[in-house]
């Protein structure tokens, strides 16, 4: 079993949500980065999501927009990406999935990259361009290093598709609870119960339900239908505001306690 | 030399002009070749699926293609002429004193549709079938304008919603077409991020897409994205091609030689190839542009610098660097100002069926102003690459040889870029 499963095995034995926080590596630079994933592990994040910047992040909004511009011009790539995680495996518990365009890893080569990701000790990838008709090969290459392959579902998605994902995904399905891009926002969809419902209804994968989420009510909310809620922009607001200041970590590491409250 | 057999020839006279639909498709997938496919977020595949259906449904919809051929020909203005260049030549062999060399160039005049460029065939087509979907609202990108003033205009037309995404970099160098769409009712959305052309307008309509596709059409204004725009795209363009081949007949008693057009995304070069795809003996050139030189970030000739890669929502020849991320771009022309090439001529490049050229800023100013002076005709920035690689053709051809440019648009939106790029050059006195 891998650790992600392990991971959501353990939440629903507790019976308590679980929080999968995002970051975008390199902002401001990878060795801070490795820092922050550290501090999200100790502040109790149950999986930590890994982005990988891009030039067109066209499914984002625009904190991670620049997010992605200050990590691209701290130089990262997605070769210091998966050094810095496998810096860091050692020292964190949570599972790591790396969250990326299918651009930078194609240009790396699939193959190539899914080796170097199993050297590393990551245990998901989620492509977010890359849907399930165009994965297929890339998923094998993932799942023969056992590596997970997370899919995202979204309310536009249709039962013959969830029933898909259902076959093909493996670790935690990704459900992103609203149209649009990424973004914190005051509440929770209101389509996130109905989202979830829909999934359960045809798979037993953990349910990671995401887009919106910053505050601790909308934790509890969105864990009282799914196993976990993801945290991005408004992590990442975080790390923004806290820039280069020596506080960076124990910043990072007070809101996700408090997220977690 | 190319020629037809007689048979053929009053094949394709009488033929009616009608764009011919389902052709030459992609696989189910939307690949062409090892190019092409559907790469986007999950939000976006229903939608997308939503308007494959749609589009299928509507082109084997006769009051569908009736309608469209009803605008194309008296709101459009189709068929547009076929004119063979009477000084051109001349101005590319100065040295030749014959009264007409053995050379021939022919424009095909998109430059003379209703909003000055072949984008509106499109444009027009795809409104259409957001109307025939039951979608209210259109979003759109524009480089050089002319896709968002086309997408304005039939939205205007047909009653939509209109609001157009354009870099600000783009804004400020086709400034005239910014005020055309407003003035036509569209919202110009200024984009900020990246380099503030074409590519980042697209990730921004994207971004609108995704965020309101219950009631929301992606008009896309070239042979880009994922499947099935450019199928679509080409089909909507393929108008050109089927015209010019007749036109050519009917003045020549032949086919060309060679068909040149500009590629930027690479809608309207596909629009006059496709006719041809088929004569084997027809050279298909396409021009993209060279920028100040070959050197990374100064041009967007992707066949010459480039390689394969995924941009927004299509696999095909990007410029990248080594960690996958798009490069920046550069051209005089806001159209070819783009970092990846339609998929399809990615493909019939691999097979060997098309050859693709660059033309630098500075030679593109030549050729428009050769254009002007010589024949009278002041063409788009974009068309002036196809025009000046014309003219080096014309230079090393052999007597007798044809040339059939697409001359895509008309350069009133460039006037002013033009002065400011001849006073910084100290030419055209």
């Amino acid at each position: 079993m891998g650790r992600i499963a392990r991971t959501f095995d353990a939440l629903k034995a507790t019976g308590t949500p679980g929080l999968v926080t995002y970051v975008t590596a390199g902002d401001p630079d990878l060795a801070r980065t490795a820092g922050i994933l550290r501090s999200l592990d100790r502040a109790g994040a149950d999986v930590l999501e890994v982005g990988v910047p891009f030039s067109d992040p066209l499914a984002d909004g625009p904190v991670i927009q620049r997010a992605t511009e200050r990590a691209l011009a701290s130089g990262t790539t997605l070769r210091g990406v998966l050094d810095m995680v496998a810096s860091v495996r050692a020292d964190v518990k949570a599972p790591i999935v790396i969250f990326s365009y299918a651009n930078p890893v194609l240009r790396f080569g699939a193959e190539r990259f899914a080796d170097q990701a199993r050297d590393a000790g990551v245990d998901g990838v989620l492509i977010l361009d890359l849907p399930i008709e165009e994965a297929e090969e890339f998923r094998g290459l993932l799942a023969a290093r056992g590596i997970d392959t997370i899919l995202l579902l979204s309310p536009t998605t249709t039962d013959l598709r969830l029933r898909k994902a259902a076959a093909l995904g493996s670790g935690f399905l990704y459900a992103i609870s609203r149209l649009g891009v990424t973004g914190a926002r005051d509440a929770v969809a209101d389509g996130a119960e109905e989202m979830v419902r829909r999934i359960r209804a045809v798979s037993s994968l953990p349910v990671a339900l995401g887009f919106g989420i910053s505050k601790p009510e909308h934790v509890r909310e969105v864990g009282r239908w799914a196993d976990a809620a993801v945290v991005g922009s408004a992590l990442v607001n975080v790390i923004a505001e806290a820039g280069a200041s020596n506080d960076l970590d124990r910043r990072v590491e007070e809101y996700v306690r408090w997220l977690k409250s | 030399m190319q020629t037809v057999k007689s048979g053929d020839a009053v094949n394709a006279v009488t033929n009616v002009n009608r764009p011919q639909f389902g052709r030459r498709d992609p696989d189910a997938r939307g690949y062409f070749g090892a190019y092409g496919g559907r790469f986007v977020p999950e939000t976006l595949v229903a939608p997308i699926e939503e308007l494959e259906a749609g589009y299928f449904a509507a082109r084997a919809d006769a009051a569908f293609r009736a309608e469209l051929d009803r605008l194309l020909t008296h709101y459009v203005g189709r068929p547009t002429p076929l004119y063979e260049t009477s000084r051109l030549v001349g101005a590319a062999l100065p040295e030749v004193r014959s009264p007409k060399p053995g050379v021939r160039i022919f424009l095909k005049r998109e430059d003379l549709t209703h909003t000055g460029a072949h984008k509106i065939n499109n444009a027009l087509g795809q409104a259409l079938l957001a109307k025939r979907m039951g979608k209210r609202r259109v979003v759109a990108e524009t480089g050089a304008g002319q896709h968002g003033v086309a997408s304005a205009t039939a939205c205007a037309l047909l009653g939509l919603e209109c609001r157009v995404y354009m870099g600000t970099e783009d804004m400020r160098r086709q400034a005239l077409n910014v005020v055309r769409m407003q003035l036509l009712g569209a919202t110009v959305h200024g984009v900020e991020s990246g380099s503030r052309t074409l590519k980042d307008a697209i990730n921004e309509a994207m971004r609108d897409w995704v965020a309101n596709v219950a009631d929301t059409y992606y008009l896309l204004g070239s042979a880009l994205g994922p499947h099935p725009y450019p199928l679509m795209v080409r089909e909507f363009q393929a108008v050109i091609g089927l015209e010019a081949r007749r036109q050519i007949l009917e003045q020549t008693g032949r086919l060309p030689d060679i068909v040149v057009a500009c590629v930027g995304g690479g809608s309207n070069a596909m629009g006059i190839f496709d006719a041809f795809i088929e004569d084997e003996g027809v050279r298909l050139i396409g021009v993209e542009a060279g920028g100040e030189a070959i050197v990374s970030g100064r041009h967007a000739a992707r066949f010459a610098g480039g390689s394969t890669g995924v941009l927004q929502g299509t696999r095909t020849f990007v410029l990248q660097d080594d960690a996958g991320n798009i490069e920046a771009t550069h051209s005089i022309s806001a159209g070819l100002d783009y970092a990846a090439v339609g998929p399809e001529h990615a493909w019939l490049r691999e097979i060997g069926r098309t050859e693709y050229a660059y033309i630098t800023d500075a030679e593109a100013l030549d050729g428009f102003q050769a254009l002007a002076r010589n024949e009278g005709i002041i063409p788009a920035l974009e068309s002036s690459h196809a025009v000046a690689y014309a003219m080096r053709l014309a230079r090393s051809a052999a007597d007798g040889t044809t040339i059939l440019v697409n001359l895509s648009g008309r350069g009133d939106k460039d006037v002013s870029s033009v002065t400011d790029a001849l006073r910084a050059t100290g030419g055209g006195q």
